[in-house]
């Protein structure tokens, strides 16, 4: 479980995010829901201790990771896997070498260990065959599952995803939130994905955080976002005709 | 002051919470190759070229009948190994080296590959940049040898096939009032060069901010800081060192 308490964060005099606090459930999807600029991936970010936030703590697993010295925060982000908006893959390594960089980089496995799980993941994720193939070569849906791969190779207890679904088609997208989905149920992973994507929200949603201009004004899950009572969340979920529609009927 | 300050800052963080060694050891061989054995052409050329143009140029300004031919492959000499060697090839270095180190780093950074590896607990500063910088200060006092070799070579070739001076001339030149002292001053001037462009391009390229043109402008600045910064160290060496 990951306990976020009163984060804020500001930059320069712009303030992005005010006295953020919640909980993402182990064994779950959590989600951080809101529009473009609303903070989510700033959030994400200082989750993860990629931002350090002005205010307020992170704790992995009653773990203070904002206050915590470099020695359990190391500890603490060998057990983080994430899934970045563009996959990140790293250009110069193919496949199999990006999905096996967390084990030659943090643990000390035999060469063989380390392809046979880096194969284990590609499988998983559906990209058997694919080992020898370029980042600049697989599509972007592709780059989404390799990055998935990697991230969970080194057996995770925390899966981030900042907007899996970017970019993709919708067949695709749901491909992907199904695999974080089985993933997480399958590993009993605590997973945090930020998405202002509707089919993600409803199809995988089984705990919603909704950010609105920095703040949280609301939680719940898929099933209790269409009564939620929130004005800004209506209108986040209810966008087009055939949303509000569904919403009056 | 602050943009010199974070620098220093950011050379501070290559030295903390660093990789195994054998890490260290497959990334500096690597960026030896793409440094060092992808560069040596080009530097083999231009400094063959220079060394040649050099020759006929200082031909051309000898005409006294009192100054002996074999002074000119002197000048070839003191020039190529006090200044052309380390200097005029640190403009070319930033040009091809610094660049590519900038626009690498800046593309990582735009596309997140920075942030997954300090997600995955890895010191990114360190993992990128601690290689090229050894890796420059292995590889480019090698490429300075190089292309001295190749200058006076070059002027030895021109001077022989046009007539300018005969190889006799040429050779005797080369050795004549040798100072040691000077390669050494030349391979000095090469690790602070080599140190200053793998430092300051990187630091550019890391703290690329935006997307492709922004990219394109921390190579530029990149290749036009590291040249500044050579010019500037190039005098102080001479001043405290000759």
């Amino acid at each position: 479980m990951i306990k976020i308490n009163n984060i804020s964060k500001s930059f320069a005099d712009k303030v992005i995010l005010s006295g953020i606090s919640g909980e993402f459930d182990k064994g779950k999807t959590n989600l951080i829901i809101g529009a473009s600029g609303t903070g989510k991936s700033v959030l994400l970010k200082c989750i993860v201790g990629l931002l350090h936030p002005d205010t307020g703590n992170v704790y992995y697993d009653l773990r203070n990771f904002t206050e915590a010295d470099k020695d359990i925060r190391s500890e603490v982000r060998r057990e983080i896997g994430m899934l970045f908006q563009g996959g990140a893959l790293f250009d110069s390594k193919n496949v199999e070498e990006n999905v096996k960089f967390p084990l030659d980089i943090l643990t000390q496995m035999h060469p063989d260990e380390k392809i046979e799980r880096a194969n284990f993941c590609l499988k998983r994720v559906g990209l058997e065959g694919a080992n020898k193939k370029m980042p600049s070569e697989i599509s972007g849906g592709m780059k989404k599952r390799v990055g998935i791969a990697r991230a969970i190779v080194n057996n995770p207890n925390y899966l981030f995803c900042d907007e899996p679904n970017s970019g993709l088609d919708p067949q695709t997208s749901i491909l992907i939130d199904e695999l974080i989905m089985e993933i997480t149920h399958e590993f009993d992973i605590t997973t945090v994905v930020v998405t202002h994507d509707m089919n993600s929200v409803m199809g995988i949603g089984e705990k919603i955080m909704f950010l609105y201009k920095g703040n949280k004004l609301w939680d719940g899950s898929n099933h209790e976002i269409m009564d939620s009572g929130v004005q800004e969340l209506d209108e986040f979920v209810f966008t087009n005709k055939v949303m509000k529609n569904l919403k009056n009927k | 002051m602050k943009g010199f300050g974070k620098y220093v800052i950011f050379m501070g963080s290559l030295f903390v919470r660093r990789e195994t060694f054998m890490t260290y050891y497959h990334l500096t061989l690597e960026e030896c190759i793409q440094i060092g054995i992808k560069s040596i052409f080009l530097f083999m050329l231009v400094s063959t070229f220079m060394g040649a143009v050099t020759t006929i140029q200082t031909a051309a300004n000898l005409v006294s009948p009192f100054v002996p031919r074999f002074v000119i492959s002197q000048v070839v000499r003191e020039m190529t190994i006090l200044e052309l060697a380390p200097t005029i090839m640190a403009v070319i270095y930033a040009g091809k080296v610094g660049s590519s180190m900038a626009g690498g780093i800046g593309t990582m950074r735009i596309t997140e590959q920075i942030d997954a590896l300090e997600v995955m607990g890895i010191n990114s500063s360190s993992y990128l940049v601690l290689p090229k910088i050894v890796a420059s200060l292995m590889m480019y006092p090698l490429l300075v040898i190089v292309a001295a070799v190749c200058a006076i070579m070059g002027g030895y070739l021109v001077g022989s096939l046009t007539g300018t001076l005969t190889p006799t001339e040429y050779v005797y030149g080369i050795r004549y009032a040798f100072n040691e002292y000077f390669i050494t001053f030349a391979l000095i001037k090469s690790f602070v060069f080599a140190f200053l462009i793998s430092s300051i391009s990187s630091f550019k390229g890391y703290y690329t901010q935006g997307g492709a043109l922004e990219v394109g402008i921390a190579s530029t600045n990149a290749v036009t800081t590291s040249i500044i910064a050579v010019l500037l160290a190039d005098y102080f060496l001479a001043y405290l060192l000759l």
